[in-house]
């Protein structure tokens, strides 16, 4: 051996961009079809529009009611939920109260509600994550810094091929003035997921 | 492909984008995506079998490798070649092959920068 370091003879990098020219040379994908598939994930399609709809969830009791009861439909309203999430075929809004705090999570994978939220982080899917959030749930937002009281109850919804779920945070206090676009940038990510709140 | 309802890029609806963390942090895992779901959307590959699969490399990862830094991509690119094999897309030997050529270029040369728009992918040779 040298001293030159390994220089990732098989890495994932170099693996990505063979199947990539396999793939292109047999005609099954275009480079520029992924770059525009890419863009979109990363850029259309992100927490925003969840942020979107937990605003109008606050701000307009019965979309709310209609959201709860099928969230696939009510998502269309606002015009979100095209193809990307095809394949999944529920979403389940899960709304926290002062007595009831949701947490999503993937125990076995990472599914997630693109079609809301986007891409999901990594700690997401993440091992620790995935198993501490079904485990200790409690301790675990506490680590992430939401200390729920113990009258609180921690309701753990562990998503599947058929069923997605996001998180309706409750609304900040002293936002009762606050219109559709402002409320929207309030929402964060997170919050959506449940290990946070607003 | 534009969205129904035009959103604000910054300002007061913008934050949770920005507050967000990226999803990928490297080229080679953005792009993996999407070849991924390039060929899921053009009905290539089943989506559920393929999550099947996803889930099949996490567990195994987590039963045996534990020296090794979790790296989440690196099992969807497991998922995503047995994938092409069951579909009899791409063969592993195929893979193997080209990886081998690749990573034989030039120091420097296997080093994405970025983007790679106006990127040559070179092919297998003399084929």
């Amino acid at each position: 051996m040298t001293a030159d370091h390994q220089h990732g003879n098989d890495s994932p990098a170099t693996r990505t961009e063979a199947l990539e020219a396999l793939l292109v040379k047999k005609g099954l994908v275009q480079s520029a079809a992924v770059d525009a598939l890419v863009e979109r994930y990363e850029q259309d399609i992100g927490p925003l529009r969840g942020a979107r709809v937990v605003a109008e969830a606050w701000t307009d009791p019965a979309f709310r009611a209609r959201l709860l009861e099928d969230g696939m439909p009510a998502i269309r309203e606002l015009g979100f939920g095209d193809n990307t999430d095809a394949h999944v075929a529920r979403l389940v809004v899960k709304e926290n109260t002062d007595s009831v705090h949701n947490l999503v999570v993937c125990t076995l994978c990472s599914c997630y509600p693109w079609a809301v939220l986007g891409l999901p982080p990594a700690w997401y899917k993440s091992p620790a994550y995935r198993a501490r959030a079904v485990r200790e749930p409690r301790r675990l937002l506490a680590e992430l810094g939401l200390d729920l009281s113990p009258d609180v109850e921690v309701r753990v919804w562990d998503s599947s091929a058929e069923v997605r779920y996001m998180v309706l945070p409750q609304r900040p206090r002293g936002t009762d003035g606050l219109g559709v676009e402002e409320l929207t940038g309030l929402v964060t990510r997170d919050s959506m997921i449940g290990v946070e709140q607003l | 492909m534009t969205l129904p309802i035009r959103l604000d890029e910054d300002g007061a609806a913008a934050p949770p984008r920005e507050n967000g963390e990226l999803a990928f942090s490297a080229p080679w895992e953005s792009r993996l995506f999407g070849l991924t779901m390039a060929l899921v959307e053009a009905g290539r590959l089943d989506w559920e079998a393929f999550r099947g699969r996803l889930i099949g490399a996490i567990a195994a990862w987590e039963e045996t490798a534990r020296d090794e830094e979790w790296n989440y991509w690196q099992r969807w690119q497991e998922a995503f070649e047995d994938s092409l094999g069951a579909a009899g897309l791409v063969a592993t030997p195929e893979i193997d092959r080209l990886t081998g050529q690749l990573a034989a270029r030039p120091h420097g040369h296997d080093h994405p920068h970025g983007h790679d728009h106006h990127h040559e992918h070179p092919t297998e040779n003399d084929e």
